[in-house]
């Protein structure tokens, strides 16, 4: 999931009789699958929930273009390139429509920038770590791609409208981020001996960050629980992950390539796989700060951001100053 | 701390004649850089043949509050629909 452990409210979901005539009318309104929108009253939690996840799924195309665009100047053939640029490119729009149904909720463009760069907001932990060769271009399209499709997908279906059409855009585009992943993966899979190790390698790596994009198992969250009830949340993290395995599975199968786990089991009696968790204790050291590639990330966007402060300047004194003209003329 | 750059609402016609649709929104210093960002953001997949840019501050909208009040009129009028009238199938199309 490009939003992981977003918190709600964390006071558990509240009952019919706690709620105030606005909230039981809001809560119907979500039962009823009635999407709200910007200018609709909204309970305060719902707000800054929607807030924090929207603008970490924003942040998260965002700080994701890094460990691709890495690659685009050594993709190993100009259609490759051309490829790559273009799906580097979407990750740019994603975000940006991501960020466009956050300020819907009074929130500026600039304060959400702010508080990725000051490290107050998070991205996805799978973006802080590395891409180290081409064969990785093929697995994070595949795997993390995937993943975020399996996520995104039942987030069309979210409560609040912005959002929701945001979603229904990136999955349409989506769909070609992923393909492009596994059709790389498939050329080194029926590769040289050289180019399927590659291949399995960079599956070993991307396995595991990619099962933790779900985040943690959070059946018991008081916050998912109140994510749940207004529909900003569409399925638990637990659902989502046996999802993606299951679908995963016969695609690594396909490729003649094997999924680094080995309590990894058909069960027929639940019609999913059985597999191991990623290493939990791993995941929470990401998100803290401290994963292989932290630093670096936060470091590309401030740099990106200081480095282009002198053109946004520019360009506005440049605008204000032809309106002040026109003004003059008239 | 820089200003931020004005908010601008984008409105796209597709390829089939139909009017210009609301599609969201971005950031642009001006109406000019606001259609070249649009384009780039929205129309990436041969989406557009025609955009349109408000900044949003321009833009007035009514109230949700107010649906009700606003569209009853409407609703008690069903005659403004073709089925309300019963016409005999000997009359032909119409």
């Amino acid at each position: 999931m490009y939003a992981q452990m977003v918190k709600s409210t964390g006071e558990g979901v509240k009952s019919r009789d706690e709620m105030s005539p606005e909230e039981a009318a809001f809560q119907d309104r979500i039962d009823q699958d009635i999407k709200i929108e910007p200018k609709d009253w909204m309970p305060e939690g719902y707000r800054k929930t929607l807030i924090r996840q929207i603008g970490q799924h924003a942040h998260s195309e965002i700080v994701g273009q890094l460990p691709e665009g890495n690659w685009i100047t050594r993709a190993p053939t100009l259609e490759r390139k051309a490829i790559l640029l273009a799906k580097v490119q979407d990750e740019a729009g994603h975000g940006l429509y991501l960020y466009c149904a956050a300020e819907t909720l009074g929130v500026s463009r600039d304060e959400l920038t702010e508080d990725l760069l000051s490290g107050r907001m998070k991205y996805s932990s799978i973006f802080n770590y590395p891409t180290l060769n081409w064969a990785d271009m093929g697995a994070v399209g595949w795997l993390v791609d995937g993943a975020a499709i399996m996520n995104q997908v039942p987030l069309q279906r979210t409560s609040f409208g912005p959002y929701s059409r945001a979603m229904i855009r990136i999955c349409k585009e989506e769909s070609f981020h992923q393909r492009q992943g596994y059709d790389i993966m498939m050329k080194m899979a029926q590769g040289t001996e050289a180019q399927k190790k590659m291949a399995q390698d960079a599956l070993n790596r991307t396995w595991y960050p990619a099962l933790m994009m779900f985040g943690p198992s959070d059946k018991d969250s008081v916050h998912s629980a109140q994510s749940l009830a207004w529909k900003i949340k569409i399925d638990t993290n637990d659902e989502l992950r046996q999802r993606f395995v299951d679908q995963t599975v016969p695609q690594a199968e396909y490729l003649g390539l094997t999924i680094p786990d080995e309590n990894l089991k058909w069960n027929d009696e639940k019609g999913g796989y059985d597999f191991s968790q990623p290493d939990w204790e791993e995941f929470f050291d990401v998100v803290r700060g401290n994963g292989p590639c932290n630093v670096d990330r936060l470091a590309a966007r401030n740099k990106a951001w200081d480095d282009g402060a002198w053109v946004r300047d520019g360009l506005l004194a440049h605008a204000e100053k032809r309106a002040a003209r026109k003004t003059a003329a008239e | 701390m820089s200003k931020e750059w004005p908010l601008w609402e984008i409105f796209i016609r597709g390829q089939h004649g139909l009017s210009h649709r609301h599609v969201g929104s971005l950031h642009a210093p001006d109406a000019e850089m606001a259609i070249k960002n649009a384009r780039d953001v929205y129309t990436r997949r041969n989406e557009g043949q025609s955009i349109w840019v408000v900044e949003a501050k321009h833009i007035s909208a009514s109230n949700p509050s107010d649906k009700g009040p606003m569209y009853e009129p409407s609703e008690s009028k069903v005659y403004r629909h073709p089925t309300f009238f019963d016409i005999p199938e000997d009359v032909g199309a119409m």
